[in-house]
């Protein structure tokens, strides 16, 4: 059963890259019955714990999410910003963002020249507000906002923001409460700042130093309208990763996800994504090596503030994962 | 103050021995312990009053050019090392090997050009180093392929507190490290001088990885962008207005409480700060917070002009800034009170 009232409460809480603190203590909240032990590392990292004897494993998700960060606050009251990840200035024009204190502001563009070509630097955050004190005691420098925008589902999929990869951390969160039986000793890793360069799984991919490694995270699909040329589908099941920039997957791992598939009876498809990369790059060239692989959730509208799932391919992706660990 | 001197020298990426020599000299006379790692990074020790591994670092190498071709004429070909803005080349004076040989960067005569190149930046390959040779023999006898360029250009000091030299990026950083060494505080610290920075962080990286801090410092020289035709929103730093605390770039999201904590010692201080506004470029920062298990790191910098040039312009006041703020939060996080 999908439990929309945590997916949900995922997508709506806030954590740009480097201000994971809200949504750590959300998962830690979510999860703190249900792991042997749990620590924080120095950068942030949410790192929970199933103890075995056994081969150790890595699972792997990202809390951050995509945002701006203010870099100036002039004398009216407007903001500049930079991006915190991914972001292209032509789909910000509009959009309603909103702080980690619930302040929100609407982002305008300046008048453009002739020709003059759209840049992050030609915006700016209107903050509704005329009231200079106002202002100068809730906007600092630094200050970070998220996109602002409404969770809704059908019968089979989700539209939310921060799906990437907050559904990530739903399925990790939803495997370890339903963590099998094993010797295996398996760590479950909310991982920092992924979006700004997969900072965090290098840290935790040192410390841990697992035997296996798996990612889950968002792929992109290529079943909308003139879309992308890949096989990836909504519906067609977990995605496992061959090839992305940041890996090219474990052949063991490969093998070893596949026949999991076939024996539990699980959906899946392969994916091959031209761009792009997630935790499992700086965990596979952690220390000696470490053979690793991505459990990829087929998502359309990446890195916008309408990014839409399959429930049922997160379902398959989960049952993936419990396998997984049990191996 | 040892900026003038560590200025003057020649220390582009991968050739910083002059640099090192140097502040291992000063680092003897001073009686601090240091040992230089495979990669050529010095690691100095102060000893002290001690909660946890402070490592603070600033970089010793410095943009400049390599010799990549000697033509019929024995004119010199050459390659950037580093971020180099080829506008800033043309017509300035340089040094090229370890025997120093004067040179000018030269091009065609503005007489000479066709009314497609007049008002364009030249290529780095349309300019060549002159140094007054006549044959390719002639200055293969003093310059190999391969030998490093540095600028020409001597520090001086001008205007409110302002200096102008090469390489204040990251020399100023050099010369604060020697500054809080020299003062032997009682709270403990590794200062690092760091090569290779311009190329990609990588000394820095090899440097944490032996150090394994629990709170990294980089102190730099960094883009100040504060003059004409600048929108007030786009000026990244201001010069004379003091320490500039980094909150991201392209190497790091600086840990947000760390940095507010710095801002709190410089308020309780009586230190000016500023918060550097552009999102771009990169430091040591990047590679130190990553090694290992991961170390809270942040990066507190003088705005310097012009930088990346023979005439980098920075401030003694923000000098004195970076200094006096970097002891103080060395000095708060070795006593133990909970600042990181």
């Amino acid at each position: 059963m999908f439990n929309s009232e945590l997916m949900k409460r995922l997508s709506d809480c806030f954590g740009p890259s480097g201000r994971e603190k809200m949504i750590r203590e959300l998962i830690m909240d979510e999860i703190k019955d249900f792991a042997d032990e749990i620590t924080i590392d120095p950068l942030g990292n949410l790192i929970a714990r199933k103890k075995g004897k056994g081969k150790k494993i890595l699972f792997s998700a990202h809390m951050d999410q995509i945002g701006l960060m203010v870099t100036h606050v002039d004398e009216k009251g407007f903001l500049r910003f930079a991006n915190v990840g991914g972001l292209n200035a032509k789909e910000l024009q509009g959009l309603r963002m909103v702080f980690a204190d619930g302040h929100e502001g609407v982002i305008c563009c300046e008048e453009l020249k002739e020709n003059e070509k759209l840049t992050t630097s030609k915006l700016f955050l209107d903050v509704a507000s005329c009231d200079k004190e106002f202002i100068k005691e809730n906007f600092r420098l630094g200050d970070m906002c998220v996109f602002k925008s409404d969770y809704y589902e059908t019968d089979d999929c989700v539209i939310c923001k921060a799906a990437d990869d907050r559904v990530g951390c739903y399925i990790l969160i939803e495997a370890l409460k339903n963590h099998p039986s094993t010797d295996n000793d398996v760590y479950y890793v909310f991982s920092v700042q992924e979006e700004v360069g997969c900072r965090g799984a290098k840290t935790a991919g040192y410390s841990i130093d697992p035997d296996l490694a798996v990612a889950v995270d968002v792929t992109a699909t290529g079943d909308s309208p003139d879309g992308i040329k890949m096989d990836v589908k909504l519906g067609g099941g977990a995605a496992i990763k061959l090839k992305d920039n940041s890996l090219i997957t474990h052949p063991h791992v490969k093998d070893l996800l596949t026949d999991l598939a076939e024996k539990n009876k699980i959906r899946y498809q392969y994916e091959i994504l031209e761009f792009g990369g997630t935790d499992a790059g700086p965990i596979h060239t952690s220390r000696e090596g470490v053979p690793s692989g991505v459990i990829s959730i087929p998502t359309r509208n990446l890195h916008t503030s309408g990014e839409i799932f399959n429930k049922n391919d997160v379902e398959e992706c989960i049952k993936l994962l419990i396998a997984t660990a049990g191996e | 103050m040892f900026l003038k001197e560590l200025t003057e020298l020649a220390g582009v990426s991968g050739c910083e021995y002059e640099v090192r020599n140097y502040i291992k000299d000063i680092l003897t006379r001073m009686g601090c312990d240091y040992y230089v790692d495979k990669l050529g990074n010095i690691i100095a020790h102060n000893k002290g009053r001690k909660q946890k591994t402070i490592m603070v670092a600033a970089h010793m190498d410095e943009v400049g050019l390599i010799v990549s071709g000697i033509d019929s004429d024995g004119f010199i070909k050459f390659e950037a090392v580093g971020g180099i803005d080829p506008r800033v080349l043309n017509s300035k004076a340089v040094f090229v090997g370890e025997k120093k040989i004067p040179g000018i960067i030269g091009s065609k005569a503005i007489h000479l050009m066709t009314s497609d190149e007049k008002g364009k930046a030249l290529p780095l390959g349309k300019m060549y180093i002159d140094i007054g040779t006549s044959s390719k023999a002639e200055t293969e006898k003093l310059v190999s392929i391969g030998d490093y360029v540095s600028f020409n250009s001597k520090y001086v000091e001008f205007g409110d507190n302002l200096i102008k030299a090469k390489a204040l990026d990251d020399r100023i950083g050099c010369s604060i490290i020697l500054d809080l060494l020299s003062m032997k505080l009682d709270a403990d610290f590794y200062g690092v001088f760091t090569v290779m920075e311009e190329v990609g962080l990588r000394g820095a990286e090899t440097a944490a990885y032996r150090l394994e801090p629990d709170l990294g410092l980089v102190l730099e020289g960094t883009v100040c962008a504060d003059m004409p035709e600048v929108d007030e929103e786009d000026k990244s730093t201001l010069i004379g207005k003091g320490a500039a605390l980094s909150l991201m770039d392209n190497t790091t999201v600086y840990d947000i409480d760390l940095v507010r904590s710095i801002a709190k010692i410089a308020e309780d201080n009586n230190i000016n700060y500023q918060y550097r506004r552009s999102s771009a470029g990169g430091n040591d920062a990047g590679a130190i917070h990553k090694t290992k298990s991961g170390a809270k790191t942040a990066a507190i910098s003088v705005p310097c002009r012009y930088i990346h040039s023979p005439v980098c312009v920075a401030s003694k006041k923000d000098i004195h800034s970076v200094l006096e703020l970097t002891k103080s939060v060395i000095i708060e996080n070795q006593k133990g009170e909970d600042h990181v």
